[in-house]
């Protein structure tokens, strides 16, 4: 029987630059920016219990991003066969991490569970999207970086 | 015995349950609730493995294209996952809201 796998393959590894760190990076750093407009949003419509958990939706959002940049930027660096099974692991125990941490608070008196639920859609949507744009300009026009375009003008 | 007894509990439960109509109710949504976070979280998987398979193959394929197949492919995952979001926050909003 001979084997036709290629032992360098599943050894293959990435000792460079970690994009998903910097992805990462640029949405925490948005969501921080997002964050005030969104709290007061929820105060608006829900009140302070509406306000407490939007908070507490775009943190878990954002810890979620972190972990998965984590696992993917820490396992790329052993192997990439190891980050394929670390992230398609990942991807469950994140799940439950949020499903946990959501029902740990549900009964809590500051807990509007329509604002932390939409909260968690909208935050991580409208995160991906504001970076989404960036990363497709970067792609793009690699030459380029959005931020030069002032210094242009 | 006891296992039978135990069943034949359950049975007249349930028979309880069907007969109130608002725990009826709340049985159908905790069920409904449950489909909609165990489906939304099959698609999501699969989307992932197929995202990520393709991505290794081209890495595999050009070393030298890995950091932005990997930007992409970091893009693609947290957008798939986004649907499993939504079948929680839809299990969540169902079950307790």
């Amino acid at each position: 029987m001979t084997n036709n796998v290629n032992p360098s393959v599943l050894a293959m590894r990435d000792t460079g630059p970690s994009p998903e760190a910097q992805i990462t990076r640029d949405i925490v750093k948005r969501g921080v920016i997002a964050a005030p407009a969104l709290v007061t949003a929820s105060w608006l419509i829900w009140g302070t219990n509406g306000a407490w958990s939007s908070g507490y939706g775009l943190g878990l959002v954002l810890c979620n991003f972190m972990i998965a940049a984590g696992l993917v930027a820490t396992t790329a660096r052993i192997s990439y066969a190891l980050m394929m099974a670390a992230t398609l692991f990942g991807y469950i125990v994140r799940l439950g991490i949020v499903a946990l941490a959501v029902m740990l608070v549900r009964n809590e008196p500051w807990v509007d569970l329509m604002a932390l639920g939409l909260t968690l859609v909208i935050s991580h949507l409208g995160l991906l999207f504001w970076e989404m744009r960036y990363v497709s300009a970067t792609l793009a026009f690699p030459g380029l970086k959005p931020t030069t375009e002032k210094a242009n003008v | 015995m006891e296992a039978l007894a135990a069943i034949a509990r359950i049975a007249a439960e349930a028979g309880d349950a069907v007969a109130d109509p608002a725990a009826a109710k709340n049985t159908a949504a905790a069920a409904s609730a449950g489909y909609a976070y165990g489906l939304a979280a099959i698609g999501p998987g699969i989307g992932i493995g197929i995202i990520f398979g393709k991505a290794i193959e081209s890495m595999a394929r050009q070393p030298e294209a890995a950091g932005m197949v990997r930007t992409t492919m970091f893009l693609g995952v947290a957008f798939t996952e986004a649907l499993a979001l939504i079948g929680f926050v839809a299990f969540i909003l169902l079950k307790f809201a």
